[in-house]
């Protein structure tokens, strides 16, 4: 595979024929993988091959899908936010606890959306202004946020809200008997909305710009503070949404939800096809990645005789295989880099 | 280099007074958090710094402190040398569950279970698991060039599954005199300690005292210089990185030890991050390059006394982590290189006739050249 990679972006340059770009490969090859992994859960189990076990992928990740949008944007700039699963558990609690407190659900939402966008703030000021690594500034609220969870409460707290509730437990049918919960629009209409960020606005063009090279985008004056900002505004507030959807998911509040998820935003990203250099991915790929990680949670459930803890093993193996053809691809950055920016 | 354990001599020009000689050193800091730490500890309980003696054991606050934090030392310490290389090793937390979970299953299943042969040949198996997953992890940083971060993610990910299917879900206890040494026996000091300081004394002889040290860190500062000068950057990468596994797997048998069970899901649940922070509290610098044993251990210990003092001062023990997220912050703030600077400006204008401004880092970390710039040819 890496002997060929060359190949199209010369013959595109020289023939202009519609080809593939190099930059799209890698999503390209995680929805082969994805169309694979389904087909053989389709082969093995009964039942899998169905419509409702494909849009439970949806259902069951949606939370897991806007993460993964919010952490590309950071990853795209070359940055890293260890911070999103403890956003999602302090926004479950802080849903969980005001609506205890009788607060109404559209002022909760409101209230999670500011407090996921403030922690990013954070990030996004301690990472730009001070200087300091994005990994370790995002490694401290990490701990402060999950922190605060326990200030709140130690305990799960429940959601009883009937507004949330509704919201939470309402579903769409689909013609064929297959349904959806409102989650999944949420989670679909993010990735619709990042997308169009990523390459229909200044600031999505910049983002990449950044990743590509900072110093480059700096001398031609782009904005990269605020880009470098923005970006873990967006992830703080992409985390934020995911808690909400996690609530609806759970219902309840809880400072020991999304531990490690994180590291799956992070592998549904790195699987989606996005460089950790920066600079190179595509949202629709962190979806498709996400899709991967669900198909095999789905597989391991259906063979029933496999211990949980081997979707650890596979999720690990599986981000290896990409890092190292990630690797070989990035090798080449400069054919990448020109086809990708 | 004058003083061994002191690192970044740029900081210290020949002249400097001894006022501004301390004011530059990176140990500063964390010895002042500490000092701090300990004279509120003092105030909040006067009996905080007693230690007595009894049965021929020492027993006391401190040196609770120092068992406790003795595993985050540990792989704080491997952990130092891993970023001096400009790396990060995120597994430690799993090859800790990893060391637990194959010394308690080896021992468990041995036909002896209280037999100090079973508990030594557990360990040893274990250890020797863990030189593995080091090399693992070297392989994947100094062979195939993935980033640090994401090559020891892997390991971080599937880890924990691999302890998972060892222990088979279960935790497992056991109940083995030779192996609980490890983790709570003593020889006038606790066992742990007396190990982790074995293991600080040996490091910090072999990197400074010969020139290993000095190695680590030309190949932090630029690796494919220090290839051309004719070091051998790849094996000195996967070194640390074997070096790092090591002292982890010695830490998971310490934890496991002191509870005499293996849990696969908590055994080092989160202990990489109290590791790095350790690290990086004691001064050395992320972006590789320059580190400081001595200042590792001052983390390790203000870590491990921060959580202590939760506990004496009577903070609610659920206010811990924003208690340290807090602390973590202001400290990565205050050494941040635009404070830095700020401080270096009010030290000018009371001293104008200073030669340079030296308590700005000298090489700050956001002017480095990021990673994917390197790669490019041009």
């Amino acid at each position: 595979m890496t002997a060929t990679l060359p190949a199209p972006t010369l013959a595109a340059a020289g023939a202009r024929r519609p080809r593939v770009p190099t930059s799209l490969l890698p999503v390209v090859a995680t929805f082969v993988l994805f169309v694979v992994l389904f087909a053989v859960g389709s082969a093995r189990y009964e039942n899998f091959g169905s419509a409702q076990v494909f849009v439970n992928l949806f259902v069951d990740n949606a939370f897991l899908i806007v993460l993964a949008v919010g952490m590309t944007f950071v990853i795209l700039t070359g940055g890293i936010d260890l911070s999103v699963g403890a956003v999602v558990a302090l926004s479950t609690m802080v849903a969980a606890k005001t609506l205890q407190a009788g607060l109404p659900a559209a002022l909760v939402f409101v209230l999670v959306l500011v407090i996921g966008a403030t922690l990013g703030l954070m990030n996004g000021l301690i990472i730009h202004h001070f200087g300091v690594q994005p990994f370790i500034a995002t490694l401290a609220t990490m701990f402060l946020a999950r922190g605060l969870c326990f200030v709140i409460s130690v305990q799960s707290v429940s959601i009883e809200d009937p507004t949330f509730r509704a919201i939470a437990t309402g579903s769409i049918t689909l013609p064929g008997d297959v349904y959806l919960t409102y989650s999944v629009l949420v989670a679909l209409l993010v990735v619709v909305v990042a997308a169009l960020v990523l390459h229909k606005t200044r600031f999505g063009r910049t983002v990449y710009a950044v990743g590509g090279s900072e110093s480059s985008a700096l001398l031609m004056g782009l904005a990269v503070g605020r880009v470098k900002v923005g970006v873990y505004v967006i992830s703080g507030l992409c985390s934020a949404v995911a808690g909400l959807l996690f609530s609806f998911y759970m219902l309840s509040g809880y400072g020991l939800h999304a531990v490690g998820m994180e590291l799956d935003a992070i592998a549904a990203v790195v699987i989606g096809g996005t460089l950790l250099a920066g600079g190179v991915g595509y949202v629709a790929g962190s979806l498709l990645g996400v899709l991967v990680l669900g198909v095999i949670q789905t597989l391991i459930s259906f063979q029933g005789t496999l211990s949980s803890w081997w979707t650890k093993i596979f999720i690990g193996t599986l981000l290896l295989v990409f890092i190292v053809v990630q690797r070989a691809i990035s090798g080449r950055r400069p054919a990448s880099r020109s086809t990708g920016a | 280099m004058t003083s061994p354990d002191l690192p970044a001599p740029v900081e210290r020009p020949a002249g400097a007074s001894l006022g501004a000689r301390v004011r530059g050193s990176r140990l500063v800091w964390p010895a002042l958090a500490l000092l701090l730490l300990l004279v509120g500890n003092t105030i909040a309980s006067p009996s905080f710094l007693g230690v007595r003696l009894q049965d021929g054991h020492l027993y006391g606050s401190l040196v609770d402190i120092l068992k406790n934090g003795a595993p985050i030392a540990l792989i704080a310490l491997g952990m130092t040398l891993v970023i001096a290389t400009r790396g990060i090793d995120l597994s430690v937390g799993a090859v800790v569950a990893i060391a637990a979970a194959v010394t308690c299953t080896w021992i468990a299943g041995s036909p002896d279970p209280t037999s100090a042969s079973a508990a030594l040949t557990g360990m040893a198996v274990a250890i020797a698991l863990c030189l593995v997953l080091g090399l693992w992890n070297g392989l994947l940083v100094s062979v195939l060039g993935i980033q640090p971060i994401i090559a020891t993610l892997v390991l971080m990910t599937a880890g924990r599954g691999i302890a998972m299917l060892i222990t088979d879900g279960q935790i497992i206890t056991v109940n083995n005199e030779s192996f609980s040494f490890v983790g709570s026996g003593f020889l006038l000091f606790p066992v742990a300690i007396l190990l982790a300081l074995v293991v600080f004394v040996v490091v910090a002889l072999l990197s400074r005292r010969t020139a290993l040290g000095l190695l680590v860190e030309s190949v932090g500062i630029n690796p494919e210089a220090s290839r051309l000068a004719g070091l051998r950057s790849r094996t000195i990468i996967w070194t640390v990185y074997v070096f790092s596994a090591f002292c982890a797997g010695l830490a998971g048998l310490m934890i496991s030890a002191n509870v005499n069970a293996a849990d696969a899901n908590n055994a080092g649940l989160f202990i990489e991050m109290d590791a790095i922070l350790a690290v990086v509290i004691g001064g050395t610098s992320l972006a590789g390059g320059r580190y400081s044993l001595v200042g590792t251990l001052l983390g390790a210990l203000t870590i491990q006394t921060l959580t202590t003092t939760v506990y004496t001062v009577g903070i609610a023990p659920e206010v811990t982590l924003v208690f340290k997220a807090v602390v973590v912050i202001a400290v990565f703030l205050l050494q941040s290189a635009r404070v830095r600077a700020a401080f270096a400006r009010l030290g000018r204008r009371g001293g104008p006739t200073r030669p340079v401004p030296r308590t700005a880092p000298a090489r700050p970390v956001a002017a480095r050249p990021r990673p994917a710039e390197r790669v490019s040819p041009s």
